[in-house]
């Protein structure tokens, strides 16, 4: 790179004192976890660079003052000349020990050098023009060859999305200008065949299809000349599936197997419309302030607040970002939050990853490893949520292989705001503001621009497509905008999420119209085409309208909290979007036809019949000598069982101070919860909501219609056996799919639809926002392109009146009873048992879901309200067995349990089933508890002991029996005496 | 007359509300001011009694957590700062604050041991951040927040970087001989943590969870009390239904209106 005459460019390492660096130990384990046994020593080191016109004494005060801590850390600092002298530093592939330098692309968000630069001027060193920051690796051991380096520097160490790296010294690049251009180029459509319509969709990845194209080249004959590219670009954007849901809008044509037992429309005129929407309708509840029109779904909270609610999902930038991906996930959610007027009090993630044991050689040509994934994913979502001030309270991590090239990040945010203080009311003349972060090239079309990464040795801005995050610029956000609604100061607000402000702004100005003028929005570095500032998807910015009278006080109070804001221009009353760049038009779009103009899409699906038919069951005739013992520990010990405890402590549950129901309960606060319970500080009243959830593909696999009711049954009852009061869930889908296109892809999209319906009725709880992710596919190994299990995530949010009426799931008296009450009736059919003993799978369908649950769960409620149940768990993965095991490691008590002569061991340990809780119920309880439950099946199964273990009977034969530190052991997926196979 | 406290209010900082809440509860009233507002100077300083650094991550921990706002402080506030040190009244920091007050070197606040930059707080030993409840053990009677206090305060720690750390051993006994430890990671017994994690979060020296200054009127600590002002909040409210966070706030304040 070339570096300017005057300027100089100081490096600055930044060593750890002692040897015993927590970071770079955990960067040692992470070789080792790839199998890098040659790695016996990792030094992880920063490396700052700074560029202007410094002298020696200026980077020693930089290094003293700003850059290291002198307890902890000691620094060398270097005036670096080009070439580098030392490139090569430990290059020879014989020496024990060698150096890796990784640093950021250019382009790529880097917060800590634009602190340096602010900080650096203020210690009074005005010439530091500009910095950027990287990682010093030395890598110590033996068979240290540059093939083993670049296998550590991609495989770990670096990612090429976001980083470039180098064995040696690595040579910084700055951030530099290039030159600014207004480049409109016309994309000429008149006249053109259905061959080159497709051809102009595919060369500009619009993913439109032959009618929409059609449909944009009529609108070009009717107006009488060619769209420009940032015409076709917003057109493009308006009419995605991220922006339009055109899957779930569309006309379906479905085609069942006349065998099969359920039945199915045979056609769909609106999917979504006689579907989910239609189900929220025929629920009208009328706590359900609204349902599918905005950003959030939102509800009636405690007389004087409504609660908002959003779950998105971010799956491909955290597969090629892990960290980025999930960071701006959760990142976007939370805006949708903020784009209802609400602040944001409560953070949910459900991921789902490839198995973290996967052997290197098995993994997909430039996928990452499951194991880095996960990482990236949590400390992603780590980053934002705790750096936001946000509670994570509620999630659920899944393993499975069909996620290692195409891992799930489902992000949600919930949102509390007084009762109806979201504005809709944009006016003409309305001045439209940017607030947050500057624009930039930030995920243009998603992945093209990674692949198109200029060479940062040109110093030319890359667009890589992921982008990092920056949580503290969007806390200024809601700083502001929480201020700025009390004081009633914007007439209507929406946030710059996918296509950015075409999007937002297209949005608000759809019923009236808007001018728009690019020169006036502010960017991250020039040389933006007027389409790319348009279109270009940079985090943490909202768009709000604000009458004229009001701008003064909201520039002072930006101000204040240090929050950029710009005015770009006015709403209208047109009826067109109007884009300038200067005084060129660069867009003019009729609203009608931008928003209305789509053509509605037509799909077939296939409908299979499921191989097994809901509660089918086998015999166990030839299981009896299956070792309960050793089932029960590989069942605790199966990732997606296992405690989450590590993740969760990541995660701040805690702030804002109102977690009545956390992540972990019980004695040593290590029980896994069924979900979480908040009490707003805000509110003044008692009241408290529930956030829970339910998720299984593995049922997905066998019947996507019986796995959607029992998702959304978990969902449910989760809500239910923390509290809620079961009339006051509601809910939200996250469908990720494959591609639609594919019949029997969209046979089991239109099963699991028709069961949203079906369930959500049945169990009157209405759907009140959600979100579909389509073309999750892959390349398998064996050449074929596959598509991963339907995946239902079913998020649930419940309300209760009082706090006081929650409950945990451990047990928490000895010499209490234990019931088991619900609908009992377990099967084998996607079961965990079959999962840790896939060789002896027993082979059955999915468990019903009784139809009687929803009454159930009421009588339950009142139970519950009456304060007469002490701890209460759901049976889900790994049915009774897990769920008592989990009860009893959550109280450090123990169970003595008794199951029915007729009962088949096997089945009532271990089969899964729907609608049924374990809870505890003190003995002067008993009859007022089985007064209430008398109209359902309730069973006195146990009791609560003193002593630490957990014991199964069967008549007088105990057919389990195990102590709680053995289970601990499993379930924290430590070391059990003599193992498990 | 209720006394006044001013939480300053950087980018990045999130438990104001937090502290508020418990300030109010202690019987104060506050303003959260932003860092911006404080430099316009459209606020006086002396108006208030409780100066308070809340939790969060002002400028988003670059650098290291605390270390740009010490750096405001010092080029911005330092004369309205010193004055309210000196002056006595009540200053706490909590969490993103303890490491404002530590980085910014108002804590440890011995003379010689700020002299060459002593103590720091750095990555928690488990290269984790870490959200759990711990239990701490008010010692120093000569910190006005702790003085008299005999109950453990059960409260959540929520951090990456409270690792306390001297550069010898010889520091922390000079804390201990000033009676400047104002607080000590303890098991739920009080009995020492000893050291070991998870009873001890972090891995700081001689299990120190927060410190005073020489004066004992300026208290820096890791763990959130203002997140225990409620019996709701505690996950163990079934067996000791209290509220173990606020007697500190109590104390705070109430010397703040008796002086």
């Amino acid at each position: 790179m070339k570096v300017n005459g005057s300027a100089a460019v100081y490096r600055f390492i930044v060593k750890p004192n002692t040897a015993n660096d927590p970071r770079s130990l955990g960067y040692l384990a992470d070789t080792h976890s790839l199998s890098l046994y040659q790695i016996t020593q990792i030094k992880c080191q920063d490396l700052y660079f700074v560029r202007g016109g410094l002298d020696q004494p200026d980077a020693e005060k930089l290094a003293a003052q700003l850059l290291h801590d002198p307890v902890t850390q000691s620094v060398e600092i270097d005036l670096l000349e080009f070439p580098l002298r030392n490139a090569n530093r430990n290059q020879n592939e014989n020496t024990s020990s060698r150096t890796i330098e990784v640093a950021l692309r250019p382009g790529v968000t880097d917060p800590v050098a634009e602190q340096i630069v602010r900080a650096g001027h203020l210690l009074g060193i005005p010439s530091l023009e500009s910095a950027c920051t990287g990682l010093r690796f030395i890598l110590t051991g033996g068979g240290l060859t540059d093939d083993l380096l670049h296998l550590a520097a991609k495989r770990l160490l670096s990612n090429a999305v976001i980083q470039t790296y180098a064995l040696g010294e690595i040579t910084p690049t700055f951030s530099t200008s290039t030159q600014s251009h207004d480049l409109v180029e016309t994309i000429h459509l008149r006249g053109l065949d259905d061959a080159g319509l497709l051809a102009v969709s595919s060369a500009r990845r619009a993913a439109l299809n032959l009618a929409e194209m059609h449909a944009i080249q009529d609108y070009c004959m009717r107006e009488n000349r060619d769209l420009t590219d940032i015409e076709f670009e917003m057109l493009a954007q308006t009419w995605s599936e991220h922006c339009v849901h055109k899957t779930f809008k569309s006309q379906v044509s479905v085609y069942s197997d006349k065998s099969d037992t359920r039945s199915f429309p045979a056609h769909y005129s609106h999917l979504f419309n006689q579907t989910i929407r239609a189900a929220t309708k025929q629920v009208n509840a009328d706590w359900v302030l609204s349902a599918f029109t905005e950003n959030a779904g939102i509800v009636e909270f405690d007389g004087t607040h409504e609660l908002s609610f959003k779950v998105e999902t971010h799956n491909h930038p955290s597969a090629i970002e892990p960290f980025g991906g999930a960071n701006t996930g959760i990142g976007g959610v939370i805006r949708d939050v903020i784009g209802v007027s609400a602040k944001p009090i409560a953070s949910t993630d459900v991921l789902c990853f490839g198995p973290a044991e996967l052997p290197l050689t098995e993994l997909p040509e430039g996928v990452l490893h499951p194991r880095r994934i996960a990482s990236g994913v949590v400390a992603g979502i780590q980053d934002y949520g705790n750096k936001m001030g946000i509670p994570t309270v509620n999630g659920a991590i899944w393993y499975d292989p069909d996620y290692v090239a195409n891992p799930l990040v489902f992000c949600g945010s919930v949102g509390l705001a007084p009762k109806g203080s979201n504005p809709h009311a944009t006016t003409p003349g309305d001045h439209i503001i940017v607030l947050g972060g500057r624009t930039g090239r930030d995920g243009l079309r998603g992945a093209t621009f990674s692949s198109m990464t200029m060479d940062a040795q040109t110093g030319e801005v890359s667009g890589a497509s992921v982008q990092i995050g920056a949580p503290v610029i969007e806390k200024g956000l809601v700083d502001v905008l929480t201020l700025a609604r009390d004081r009633g100061l914007y007439n209507a607000i929406t946030d710059c999420g996918a296509g950015g402000l075409s999007s937002a702004v297209g949005e608000m100005a759809s019923e009236q119209g808007g001018d728009v003028q690019l020169m006036k929005v502010l960017l991250k570095y020039p040389g933006l085409a007027p389409w790319e500032i348009w279109l270009s998807e940079a985090q943490e910015r909202m768009v709000i309208a604000v009458p004229g009278k009001n701008l003064n006080e909201l520039a002072d109070l930006c101000s204040q909290y240090e929050v950029e804001m710009t005015d770009i221009g006015n709403f209208t009353d047109t009826g067109r979007m109007r884009v300038f760049h200067g005084a060129n038009v660069v867009l003019d779009l009729d609203n009608e036809f931008l928003h209305h103009g789509i053509p509605q899409r037509h799909y077939s699906a296939v409908i299979n019949k499921p191989r097994f038919e809901t509660g089918q069951t086998v015999s166990l005739e030839g299981k009896a000598d299956t070792d309960l013992r050793k089932t029960l520990l590989k069942l605790l010990a199966h990732s997606n069982i296992a405690s989450k405890e590590r993740t969760i402590r990541d995660y701040d549950h805690e702030v804002q101070g109102g977690t009545v129901v956390k992540p972990l309960c019980g004695l040593r606060h290590d029980g896994p919860s069924d979900g979480s319970v908040i009490k707003p500080l805000a509110s003044q009243t008692n009241h408290a909501f529930v956030l829970s959830n339910g998720l299984n593909p593995e049922y997905g696999k066998i019947d996507p219609y019986q796995m959607t009711w029992l998702v959304i049954d978990e969902a449910f009852r989760n809500a239910v056996a923390c509290g809620a009061d079961p009339s006051r869930i509601a809910i939200l889908d996250n469908f990720c799919w494959g591609d639609p296109t594919r019949p029997e892809i969209m046979g089991d999209l239109v099963q699991s639809a028709q069961a949203c319906f079906e369930a959500a009725v049945h169990y009157e709880t209405p759907f009140i926002s959600g979100k579909d992710s389509f073309n999750n596919e892959y390349l398998g190994s064996d050449g074929k392109i596959h598509a991963i299990p339907p995946t239902l995530l079913i998020s649930a949010l419940g309300v209760m009146p009082d706090w006081q009426q929650s409950v945990t799931m451990d047990f928490k008296h000895a010499g209490s009873l234990i019931y088991l009450i619900g609908d009992f009736a377990p099967a084998f059919g996607g079961s965990h048992f079959n999962l840790v003993d896939p060789n002896h799978a027993i082979k059955e369908g999915l468990p019903h879901c009784s139809k009687i649950n929803p009454r159930f769960y009421l009588a339950f409620y009142k139970a519950i309200q009456e304060k007469l149940v002490s701890a209460c768990h759901d049976l889900s993965e790994g049915g009774l067995a897990v769920a008592t095991a989990e009860m009893c490691m959550a109280g450090r008590l123990g169970a003595l349990m008794q199951i029915n002569a007729t009962d088949e061991p096997l089945r009532s340990l271990f089969g899964e089933t729907s609608g049924c809780f374990l809870v505890e119920v003190t003995t002067e309880n008993k009859s007022a508890f089985e007064d209430l439950m008398s109209n359902y099946s309730v069973r006195l199964i146990g009791k609560v002991e003193s002593h630490q273990n957990i014991q199964f009977d069967q008549g007088r034969e105990s057919i389990l029996n195990i102590s709680i530190t053995d289970l601990l052991n499993a379930w924290k997926n430590r070391k059990i005496a003599g193992g498990l196979e | 007359m209720k006394p006044s406290a001013l939480i300053l209010f950087a980018p990045g900082t999130n438990r104001d509300g937090d502290v508020a809440q418990a300030l109010s509860l202690a019987g104060a009233s506050s303003r959260t001011i932003p860092l911006k507002t404080l430099r316009d100077n459209k606020i006086d300083w002396a108006d208030h009694q409780i100066l308070v650094l809340p939790g969060g991550f002002s400028y988003a921990d670059a650098l290291g957590a605390g270390k740009l706002l010490a750096l405001d402080l010092s080029h911005y506030f330092i004369d309205q700062v010193q004055a309210f040190v000196a002056a006595g009244k009540p200053v706490i920091g909590i969490c993103n604050g303890f490491q404002v007050l530590v980085k910014s070197g108002i804590l440890p606040g011995n003379e010689a041991l700020t002299e060459t930059r002593t103590a720091t707080l750095t990555h928690n030993q488990g290269n984790h951040f870490e959200c759990r409840w711990v239990s701490l053990k008010p010692v120093s009677q000569k910190c006005l927040w702790t003085k008299n206090l005999t109950e453990i305060i059960d409260c959540p720690v929520a951090h990456g970087e409270g690792n306390f750390t001297l550069t010898t051993l010889d520091q922390a006994k000079t804390l201990s001989i000033q009676d400047q430890i104002a607080l000590v990671y303890v098991h739920s017994d009080g009995k020492p943590a000893g050291g070991v994690y998870p009873v001890n979060p972090n891995g700081s020296v001689m299990d120190i969870a927060g410190i005073c200054n020489p004066q004992g009127n300026v208290l820096g600590l890791m763990p959130h009390p203002e997140d225990h002002v409620f019996p709701f909040q505690s996950p163990d409210r079934i067996h000791r239904p209290d509220a173990s966070g606020l007697p500190l706030f109590i104390n705070g304040v109430r010397y703040a209106s008796e002086s």
